[in-house]
């Protein structure tokens, strides 16, 4: 690791000015980016350590019946407050399948925003990869790219976008509120991450020194009864989704009124499926109706490499999804977190026993 | 540029000099104040061999700027066992055969305590199994740890009782 220097400022007008600094880093709980500077991928002159930063460790209730969520809180403390996973199941059900306990514990909601891609070239510093050198190319392309993206790549980077938190995020509309030089401003978390295009290595819409100060969700009520978040993963427990979906319905008198949705592991950045909300937006929430919204959200889906299958798995994986969320947000979430395998009762299988 | 942190490292407070930043949590303990149950096994937040309590909570030490945890109260495997005898999830397990090699075991302890005092799991050894994923053991003892865990977890909650009547 290279070193640097660290400093701790009091304030937020402090942390910008320190952070504004070319080569400078924001640290919170630090779970990717040490991990990214012990690999040499990235390499600060200096570290803006953020923990201490007041005020940015609150869940709020917002008069509108929203909430704000400050950048430090953890997403365990997130996850588990009550209060929110009852408005907001998707979304901790999400932060739940997400990493580990110890990272949950750790990681904090403004890092999971901005953590980077796992693309197993962008993590070696020895492949050309035009995300962490621009210009040097991409070794994934002709490389092991299976569990690369279908959707919003480009000729010059295929890699997706990690995060599970995002992807209900995004699909209930999440506001971030930031702060920067120029004073605060709010954007839409779905503006937030870039598209490659010939740029990867522009991955958000941030300027030096921005600071994510929290995330805001509008009042969700309507949607709280019908709400699921499905991850695959190639184990069980503690990785990455090669698909995910995030499914929100308002369903009234048979019918469902409204629909959010979004997909993770397939795409460059959280992926709202506008198209699969359209479909089932004044349709009987019935098996035709998930078809169909499956079809439409991956409507623009192409291989990038070996990972055409990753094309109908996510569509397995939305129809699944909006199954379950029709079914009823559950009392208590499945003691697999976002496991296809949670609903199925497998108690032939000897070793393996899912209670939901 | 020296940095001067203090903890409070299983009850005692330790104030430390350091010569440089990259310091983890883990080396640091390790390292500086030569406490090396803790283990070291990938240093990149997988393997779960780091884990101690920071402020009652399981993290990955390997993964923490000890810089950014000045004046954090740290547990680590050294400070569980009282006047020679074993803590409850120490004692449960031997009783359960929950490793084999032993190198992941002082994480997996740390871990199976946490777990414990977030109460999520309850008696549910699948709960259990996904809360403590975190943590690998590659002589693969996972049963006993799963039977050591939910053990621990009854004889602590009749401590518990106990104490409170």
């Amino acid at each position: 690791m290279k070193t640097f220097d660290y400093v701790r400022p009091a304030t937020i007008s402090e942390a910008i000015a320190a952070a504004a600094v070319p080569g400078s880093a924001y640290l919170a709980a630090g779970t990717n980016l040490l991990d990214l500077m012990k690999g040499g991928i990235t390499r600060p002159d200096r570290l803006v350590d953020v923990t201490r930063l007041p005020g940015l460790d609150r869940i709020e209730r917002l008069p509108d019946g929203g909430v704000r969520i400050g950048a430090l809180v953890r997403n365990a403390d997130l996850a588990n407050d009550a209060n929110f996973a009852r408005s907001y199941p998707a979304v901790a059900e999400a932060l739940l399948s997400g990493a580990s306990a110890q990272l949950r514990n750790a990681a904090t909601v403004g890092g999971n925003l901005l953590q980077r891609t796992r693309c197993g070239y962008f993590y070696d510093p020895a492949s050309a990869c035009n995300k962490r050198a621009p210009g040097s190319g991409c070794d994934a392309r002709d490389g092991e790219n299976r569990l690369h993206a279908v959707l919003g790549w480009s000729e010059s980077c295929i890699a997706t976008h990690p995060s599970d938190f995002c992807v209900p995020l995004v699909a209930l509309d999440a506001v971030v509120e930031i702060e920067g030089r120029s004073g605060r401003r709010e954007i839409a978390l779905e503006d937030l991450h870039r598209l490659p295009g010939s740029t990867p290595e522009l991955e958000t819409r941030l300027a030096p020194g921005d600071l994510i100060a929290a995330v805001r969700l509008p009042a969700e009520a309507a949607f709280a009864g019908h709400a699921r978040y499905l991850k695959l993963r190639e184990r069980t427990s503690y990785a990455f989704a090669v698909v995910s979906a995030a499914a929100a319905l308002d369903i009234e008198g048979g019918r469902i009124r409204q629909a959010r949705m979004a997909l993770g592991g397939v795409a460059p950045k959280p992926w709202r499926a506008r198209a699969a909300e359209e479909v089932l937006a004044d349709s009987a929430p019935d098996e035709t109706a998930f078809r169909r919204a499956a079809e439409a959200a991956l409507a623009d889906a192409r291989p990038s490499g070996d990972n055409a299958f990753k094309i109908e798995l996510a569509k397995r994986i939305v129809a699944r999804t909006l199954t379950l969320a029709a079914a009823g947000t559950p009392e208590r979430l499945p003691a697999l977190p976002a496991s296809p395998f949670s609903s199925i009762p497998v108690t032939s299988i000897p070793g393996a026993h899912h209670d939901a | 540029m020296n940095f001067s942190i203090s903890l409070i490292v299983n009850g005692e407070r330790r104030n430390v000099e350091l010569d440089d930043p990259r310091v983890t949590l883990l080396d640091l303990l390790r390292e500086r104040l030569h406490l090396t149950g803790t283990k070291k096994g990938c240093d990149r937040g997988q393997c779960g061999a780091c884990t101690v309590l920071v402020n009652g909570r399981r993290i990955n030490s390997c993964l923490a700027l000890a810089l950014s945890h000045d004046g954090a109260e740290i547990l680590t495997i050294e400070g569980l066992a009282k006047g020679g005898e074993l803590h409850p999830v120490q004692a449960a397990f031997i009783e359960h055969d929950g490793f084999q090699c032993g190198f992941c075991t002082p994480g997996q302890i740390m871990s199976a305590i946490g777990l414990i005092q977030e109460g999520q799991a309850g008696d549910d050894s699948e709960r259990v199994r996904e809360g403590m994923s975190g943590n690998l053991c590659r002589c693969s003892a996972y049963r006993g740890i799963t039977e050591a865990v939910l053990d621990a977890q009854t004889r602590l909650a009749k401590a518990h009782r106990r104490d409170a009547a």
